[in-house]
């Protein structure tokens, strides 16, 4: 036998009920079943399973959003060049300052939540939900660079606990939880969440006088302003800050840590896409919304920027490839999907359209439509229920 | 109106040891049990005692509820023990066989000549009228109901299910005699399903109205069948049967004899010489030890198919209207990283996060192995795509949770059986079990309903 499995089953009585450690039972589990598929069998039902399991699944999302996480780590660093006028940097010391910035992020959130899932698995005395591995790699590369550790274990524990736990945990939450974490930061402390200086590691604490680590003589470079392109949301703007539609496809460009690169996030489309994981029926239609609601605008004169730009600035292909199409929040029904996604593409385009002061409009749409998918389905399995008993009977 | 349809959801599952196309042996053996567990909401009578004798086609157990459905003997001998289980619940009877295989004679008939009430009054005394299953429910079809129709499924898509075709090839006469008798019980007759294309010895069969199923498993589950050709609404009434059964009420008028003696696939991975015995239902699983060989303890005994069929164990039976059963080993054992190997090339899975799609020829050597740890229902899709039924699975699973049972009947509780959302099961990712949260949701309704 296994080694490690003789170790396992040998501490194992230890952790059940009624042994010294009783109280970590899940704890246990959690590990156990992380190394070793459990010895379970079928007792009701189908003998037989598919070997298909939420772990499966979960790993597959965390696999897709590795490009862009890959990605974040090169252009945190990047970004910080550009800012400090770091000519002398090589890819080394680029790829070096972003793990820097990323690796605190990422333990604050994984450290935090996983924390209260495993605690809320216990007093519940369930097993480990696999779900907020997920939520704990989305969550650091949607939020600013420079965001305050605290700010994000504060919002990583109530997106945990409001977000999820109070209502049952994975798969019971009616809102994305990433997302939630990030509309707590974003209302509760709008001063590090926006403005020109959140989105570059470093020029926040510059422009406040200080110097910040590993940026040479600490100075910005003049003129540099570190403005987002929905920051400067017209053709103007953009050519101004010497935006275009290629850096910002490829992503070379201030932003949320994960978000900028469309490349990126579209080779973790493709994975998921192909793998079942998430439905491409949200993200096409997700896409065709936001297109046609910036045609209309450009049409309309609202901007003067082309539909497509649309697609490739801020949070948008982000949200709608890995956020809008978490199955738990999103629409269920199949004709739901197409409806959920539409509303999620139009309204996020809608809001950037026309409400200047707040410009990425991916979270609240996400949030907005998250709370109406119920009712989407709602209405199409009403359909559905009616059609079928409109049905004629074959038999004579 | 077309006869044809075509079903695109679905799944055949590629698992090992399908049954060859051969019968050599007859497997009866010294006991056989007459059982009413199988049966949904039967509460049976005793109508025998230790010691008595009997013939095929003697009384043995009635439905205390309605005491004019009696369920028989298979075999003649002598009645060797009644088992009780947990609160003297009657489990079997059981019955030493003599060998001689000699039947009561219930008189032939010329079926043509008889009147429904002559028909259901020879059905339930000879103990045949249990082969009748009511939609909705699946309960023993009540002798006062008058089903709109009677549907039988002329072939199985279930996983390594007995070929029907091989089954009835010799029983077409007596099948035929059978459809003549029971149509006269309903009010549109008899309606038989086939697959398109198929040979089917049953396309013979006259006096029924014939439909043609295209597709993969479950398109040959007759509930499958009743969605496309006539939803169940409330109130309605249809009743179901198999070929097999009507065989033997064939044989019924035809020999006035009880003769419940029928081809069953012995199969599985588990299974060393997969193949197909002449038995009758009630025969001990004990005697099927050549199949299994010594693994006695670690495979599991199913009478049915290996996504619907009841675990019933070395010392069980096979249950009255089966005609398959299935062996495969107990998967109790740990897998080391197996959710998280990049390749898993000897586990299936329709999921694409593995590789299965690759290699489509393959069959694979399953077990009982869960696979995984049971969570909330986490993705959406999945069982819409294995489910050609207009119906919406995780919300019926939920209002049957809930026990709502507006909303069950809404989603469609009334047009579905275990059976047919059994793939539901085989596939989801997050390991519940819907044949069990539909069962105890068509408890409830019944409980309702009394």
């Amino acid at each position: 036998m296994n080694p490690l499995r003789k170790l396992v089953d040998q501490i194992k009585p230890t952790f059940e009920k009624g042994g010294k450690l009783g109280f970590l039972h899940s704890t246990f589990d959690a590990f156990e079943t992380f190394m070793f598929v459990p010895n379970t069998v079928t007792r009701k039902g189908s003998h037989i399973r598919d070997c298909v399991d939420i772990k499966r699944v979960m790993i597959i999302m965390v696999l897709a959003l590795v490009p862009a996480f890959f990605f974040s780590i090169w252009n945190i660093g990047y970004q910080h060049t550009l800012a400090f006028g770091l000519k002398d940097w090589g890819f080394w010391n680029i790829v070096g300052y972003g793990l820097m910035k990323i690796i605190p992020l990422y333990l604050v959130t994984y450290i935090v939540g996983l924390a209260i899932e495993f605690a809320s698995a216990q007093i519940k005395g369930h097993e480990v939900n696999e779900g907020y591995l997920v939520t704990g790699f989305i969550l650091p590369l949607i939020v600013p660079v420079d965001v305050p550790l605290w700010m994000l274990a504060v919002a990583t524990a109530f997106a945990v606990i409001i977000g999820k736990e109070v209502f049952g945990g994975t798969g019971m939450n009616i809102w994305n939880p990433a997302l939630l974490a990030r509309a707590f930061l974003f209302f509760s402390y709008p001063s590090s969440m926006s403005g020109d200086y959140a989105w570059i590691g470093g020029l926040q604490k510059a422009s406040e006088g200080g110097i910040p680590w590993a940026s040479g003589s600490g100075v910005i470079v003049d003129g540099f302003s570190g403005a987002t392109p929905l920051a400067n949301a017209s053709m103007q703007g953009l050519a101004d800050h010497g935006y275009n539609f290629w850096n910002l496809f490829v992503g070379n460009i201030p932003g949320a840590v994960g978000e900028t690169s469309a490349i990126a996030i579209l080779l973790g489309a493709i994975l998921i896409v192909w793998t079942g994981v998430a439905s491409w029926k949200i993200m096409v239609s997700g896409i065709a919304g936001g297109l046609l609601v910036g045609w209309v605008g450009f049409i309309g004169g609202a901007t003067d920027i082309p539909c497509w730009y649309q697609l490739v600035m801020g949070g948008f292909l982000f949200g709608i490839v890995f956020m809008a199409t978490d199955p738990v929040t999103s629409a269920q029904t199949e004709c739901g999907k197409w409806v959920y996604g539409f509303l999620v593409g139009a309204i996020c385009v809608l809001v950037r359209l026309f409400n200047p002061g707040y410009a990425e409009g991916m979270m609240l749409a996400i949030l907005l439509m998250n709370t109406f998918a119920p009712l989407i389905d709602h209405y199409v399995i009403e359909a559905s229920i009616k059609r079928q008993a409109r049905k004629k009977v074959k038999i004579a | 109106m077309s006869n044809n349809i075509r079903l695109k959801k679905g799944l055949d599952i590629p698992v090992a040891g399908k049954a060859a196309l051969q019968c050599e042996r007859t497997v009866i053996g010294d006991l056989v049990a007459v059982s009413g567990c199988e049966f949904r909401a039967l509460v049976p009578r005793l109508l025998v005692k230790e010691g008595d004798s009997v013939l095929c086609g003697t009384p043995v157990l009635a439905d205390k509820k309605r005491p004019e459905i009696l369920f028989t003997s298979p075999v003649s001998g002598t009645v060797k023990a009644v088992v009780r289980g947990e609160k003297r619940k009657l489990i079997e009877v059981q019955i030493q066989t003599d060998g001689r295989q000699a039947a009561i004679d219930f008189g032939k008939k010329d079926v043509n000549a008889l009147s429904a009430e002559e028909v259901k009054d020879a059905l339930l005394k000879s103990g045949l009228w249990p082969s009748f299953v009511q939609r909705p429910y699946g309960i023993i079809a009540h002798p006062d109901d008058t089903p709109d129709a009677i549907f039988v499924s002329a072939f199985s898509t279930a996983p390594l299910a007995a070929d029907i075709d091989f089954c009835c090839k010799d029983e077409v006469k007596f099948i035929q005699a059978g459809v003549d008798a029971v149509r006269k019980l309903s009010a549109k007759g008899v309606v038989v399903s086939y697959r398109k294309d198929g040979k089917s010895p049953l396309e013979k069969l006259e006096n029924v109205q014939k439909f043609y199923f295209e597709g993969k498993h479950p398109a040959g589950n007759v509930g499958v069948q009743i969605h496309h050709l006539r939803p169940i609404r409330k109130g309605d009434v249809v009743w179901t049967i198999t070929p097999m059964m009507l065989a033997a009420i064939g044989k019924l008028f035809l020999t006035g004899k009880v003769d419940l003696m029928r081809k069953v696939a012995v199969s599985g991975p588990a299974a060393l010489y997969p193949a197909y015995i002449n038995t009758v239902p009630g025969v001990k699983m004990s005697q099927l030890q050549d199949f299994f060989g010594t693994q006695t303890q670690s495979v599991r005994i199913i009478s049915g198919d290996l996504l619907s069929g009841k675990t019933v164990g070395f010392e069980g039976s096979l249950g009255f209207k089966d005609n398959q059963v299935s062996l495969i080993l107990e998967g109790n054992d740990y897998e080391m990283f197996g959710w998280a190997k990049p390749i898993r090339m000897s586990q299936f899975s329709t999921s694409k996060t593995y590789f299965s799609w690759l290699t489509p020829w393959k069959k694979y050597e399953m077990d009982t192995n869960l696979h995984g740890g049971e969570r909330a229902f986490v993705v959406s899709d999945v069982y819409g795509k294995v489910l050609p039924m207009n119906l919406f699975p995780v919300y019926l699973a939920k209002a049957c949770l809930a026990g709502d049972i507006e909303k069950m009947e809404k989603y469609g509780i009334l047009e579905v059986l275990e059976e047919d959302l059994a793939l539901c099961e085989f596939v989801c990712p997050s390991k519940i079990d819907i044949q069990a949260i539909i069962s105890d949701g068509i408890d409830l309704m019944l409980k309702e309903m009394a």
